[in-house]
């Protein structure tokens, strides 16, 4: 640990300008009720259960442009009782909604991953539905970093 | 964006009812409609918002794409083999390209 | 008033988290890198005259997830440059009517080795040169091709591919003869305090490695990935776009790509990381 105080201070001094900057232009974000409406609006209502969806992501994210991101449903996937689709959202983004993945019997598992994109530290939801009408729910929150020198 | 490019990972073959997994990556901006310009006009939203997957015609597997998806989209997903055939992927752009690419699997 | 109080109120948990921040030893981890069953060497002991008992590429840093991302070329998002430049390798541009291909029959596979050995000795124009020279000369001379620019995606896809050709191959380059004054200049550079921060490179990689920066973990700024695939940038960029973003960091006046002094501080830190495998196009935070 060789830093100076007087570079500790610089440091400081930097990110403050870039946390007010933040606050002062700060574009509006979404927030848990923006998610839960859009959660609502796609299970149609049905209450959400745990436990039968697990959704993973990254504890701490390096960076907030490419967070990876996987769902898995426990599920039969056959003609008559499916995953028919999962929906992500990011509580704390611009808008919630990320991505649907849409399952069909010929997936043969409810599975599917992918990267996100996330603008500060977060809930992110998973709502799984399925053929039978049951509704699966799961949340993890993800905390994004910024970098050095706020870079 | 004329530089879309689609990558596919599938395996040469699998055995009757095997479940494989699939890995998919499209060169894209995708372009938030979230950033400003220079001059701080808002740049207007440029993404992939579907990608499709189907087997012998019939769908397997699809998203519906939001700007929240980071640059160059990557999918990963499985899918149950009962017969040889043909995997078709499609990404469709907002400027209303499509990109498509196939891959062929046997069954051991 | 309110706006300095609140300032002095951040201004202090910032202040306190980077000193626990410094205070935490986080040193690279212990995982080991394998792409394709190849392993990628990530530590070697470093040579006598070295400032490092040990040299660690920038990815024994990363998190597990970003590192996941270097393991796999189907996963590794700068691979999407990688396969547009196999095709622009055959694209035939300029008045001489050739395509890369025209000369080099063999394709990118031809280059095996170069990236390891770069930047080299240029007899004609009595400088050292990087792979963004080479191409350019090629285009301009041998293609009679408008040459790319610096940071362009052409360029980058196309130092990515040639870049691969050396993966897994130990960085050696030349720091002696004609390179010495060279050498010399980037060393200086590296050590020399600039910017309204006043800090060299050496405060953060040498002093600092393994060190938080505030919420990033420190290494010791290895350039055998380069081109490499940033997730902040969202796609592949240069080193001396890297060393640009440093030099912005510090509130200094970067210099310019191509610039000699960015040409010779390329080939002294490159010669710090003598010895690491090249890991072209390697995927950073």
């Amino acid at each position: 640990m060789k830093l100076t105080r007087r570079q500790a201070l610089s440091f400081s001094t930097g990110a403050i300008a870039f946390t007010i900057a933040g606050m002062r232009i700060g574009p509006a974000f979404a927030n848990a009720e923006d998610t839960s409406a859009a959660v609502q609006a796609f299970s149609g209502g049905a209450e959400p259960q745990s436990g039968m969806m697990t959704l993973k992501a990254p504890e701490i994210a390096e960076n907030g442009n490419t967070v990876p991101v996987s769902v898995t449903v426990e599920s039969p996937m056959t003609a008559d009782d499916y995953v028919e689709s999962v929906a992500i959202y990011a509580e704390g983004n611009p808008n919630p909604e990320v991505v649907v993945f849409n399952f069909t019997p010929m997936s043969g598992e409810a599975s599917a991953t992918t990267r996100m994109r996330l603008a500060k530290t977060q809930n992110v939801v998973a709502v799984a539905k399925t053929s039978t009408g049951k509704v699966y729910i799961d949340k993890r929150e993800v905390k994004v970093t910024i970098g050095g020198c706020g870079g | 964006m004329a530089t879309a490019k689609p990558r596919v990972k599938v395996p040469k073959s699998a055995s009757a009812g095997e479940v494989i997994t699939i890995k998919t990556l499209i060169s894209h901006n995708m372009e938030s409609g979230q950033r400003k310009d220079k001059e701080g006009n808002a740049i207007p939203r440029n993404i992939i918002n579907k990608f499709e997957c189907f087997f012998n015609g019939t769908p397997v597997f699809s998203c519906d794409i939001d700007p929240a998806i980071s640059a160059n989209p990557y999918f990963e997903f499985t899918a149950k083999v009962m017969e040889a055939g043909t995997f078709r992927f499609v990404w469709t752009d907002d400027d209303g390209k499509v990109y498509d690419t196939e891959k062929k699997i046997a069954l051991d | 008033m309110n706006l300095i109080r609140k300032s002095m109120v951040v201004g202090g948990v910032i202040g306190f988290s980077l000193t626990m921040g410094l205070a935490a030893q986080a040193d690279p981890d212990e995982d080991q890198l394998f792409i394709d069953g190849k392993e990628i060497v990530t530590e070697v002991t470093a040579a006598p005259d070295s400032p490092f008992e040990t040299l660690y590429s920038g990815w024994r840093y990363r998190s597990d997830e970003t590192q996941s991302l270097q393991a796999d070329d189907f996963e590794n998002p700068g691979f999407g440059a990688v396969d547009q430049a196999i095709e622009q390798f055959d694209v035939v541009e300029g008045a001489a009517g050739k395509s890369c291909a025209s000369c080099h029959e063999g394709g990118a596979e031809e280059f095996a080795g170069l990236r390891a050995k770069l930047p080299r000795w240029n007899a004609s124009t009595g400088k050292p040169e990087t792979l963004e020279h080479i191409i350019n000369e090629c285009r301009t001379e041998r293609m009679q091709a408008e040459p790319w620019k610096w940071e362009s995606k052409d360029m980058l896809g196309m130092t990515a591919l040639i870049g691969l050709q050396s993966r897994g191959m130990p960085v050696e380059v030349q720091t002696d003869g004609e390179m010495t004054p060279w050498f010399q200049k980037g060393k200086d550079l590296y050590y020399t305090r600039v910017g309204q921060l006043d800090m060299s490179c050496a405060n953060c990689h040498e002093d600092n490695n393994g060190n938080m920066i505030r919420a990033d973990h420190l290494s010791q700024g290895q350039i055998n990935g380069f081109p490499v695939y940033r997730l902040k940038w969202s796609g592949l960029g240069s080193i001396h776009r890297r060393f640009k973003g440093c030099m912005d960091n510090i509130r200094a006046k970067p210099y310019k790509r191509g610039s000699d002094e960015f040409v010779a501080l390329e080939l002294y830190v490159a010669s710090r990381g003598q010895g690491l495998s090249v890991e072209t196009p390697a995927v950073r935070n």
